[in-house]
């Protein structure tokens, strides 16, 4: 039961990560990858309400699974953060490349903190 | 009434998004027929995910990281898919014309399903706030180091391998 669950957060979470990069694709003309730093940002988002929720009870552990193990995991990569960071580095865009890590990495946690703090207002 | 794409519809990037083929390759097709090869590639990204994300899942009950623990699981994960991702590209852009499917079945879909961004950020956070901040930068840190250098030797040994054997092959 536990592995379906995972599966099928992941079967939604990997398209929506495809689908929201084209989208993201198509509105920005930007060699900055927008598409993957909005769903690492979204993803961290939702990962961080969840732990808080979790954390007074609020989540169960099946829906842990679904949505943390497989939706937020497979919507947001690490692969695809830094193979395209190589990609700038290495076309010699390297300001954008540093500030990709940089931006990903701060606005990532940050997302965490305002999920957390927001399951706190919630459920504590 | 659906309304016809337009022509950014398709990738632009050869980065992330799985272009499907190269512009020109095949012929232009019914709007129908773009249609179902769009859902073909959301299809194959959604195996793709679930399977890797199983991977993902199935390494975090082998290796379980105990509660404020350093998360070595995840590093790995993510340091591995890292690798991966870098002889992958080089692979699909330089030596293989894989078809179609290949790159959003495999690059998008399962690695993209086995690396986690959001565990990531979300250990990080939770190990700062548990009193760990050393560790929590650390972690921070050590991955991002990993990640990087595991996409960029990765990639830097598969070209080098290649170019060795076309080399050979002269």
């Amino acid at each position: 039961m536990n592995w379906l669950l995972v599966v099928l957060g992941a079967a939604v979470g990997a398209p929506l990560r495809h689908l929201t990069d084209r989208a993201v694709r198509g509105r920005h003309d930007s060699a900055f990858p927008w598409g993957t730093f909005t769903v690492n940002v979204s993803g961290s988002f939702v990962l961080g309400l969840l732990t808080g929720a979790a954390v007074h009870g609020a989540a169960s552990e099946s829906l842990r699974l679904l949505l943390g193990t497989g939706l937020c995991g497979a919507l947001t990569t690490y692969s695809t953060f830094s193979y395209e960071t190589l990609r700038l580095a290495e076309t010699g865009a390297r300001f954008l490349a540093a500030a990709n890590v940089v931006a990903s990495v701060v606005a990532g946690l940050g997302a965490v903190l305002v999920g957390t703090t927001l399951a706190d207002a919630i459920w504590a | 009434m659906k309304v016809p794409r337009s022509p950014s519809d398709e990738p632009v990037d050869p980065g992330a998004a799985p272009a499907g083929h190269p512009p020109g390759a095949g012929s232009p097709g019914s709007p129908g027929a773009a249609r179902g090869e769009r859902f073909a590639v959301v299809g194959a990204v959604a195996a793709g995910g679930a399977l890797g994300a199983t991977a993902r899942y199935a390494a975090s009950l082998l290796w379980p990281t105990p509660d404020g623990g350093f998360p070595w699981t995840t590093l790995w994960v993510n340091g591995a898919g890292c690798a991966v991702i870098g002889v992958f590209m080089v692979i699909v852009t330089d030596v293989w014309a894989a078809p179609p499917l290949v790159r959003p079945f495999f690059g998008t879909g399962v690695l993209g399903g086995f690396t986690t961004f959001s565990t990531y950020a979300t250990d990080v956070q939770q190990l700062a706030d548990g009193g760990r901040p050393l560790r929590a930068l650390a972690y921070l840190a050590g991955t991002l180091l990993v990640a990087l250098a595991a996409v960029w030797s990765a990639a830097w040994l598969t070209r080098r391998i290649v170019a060795g054997r076309r080399e050979g092959a002269r």
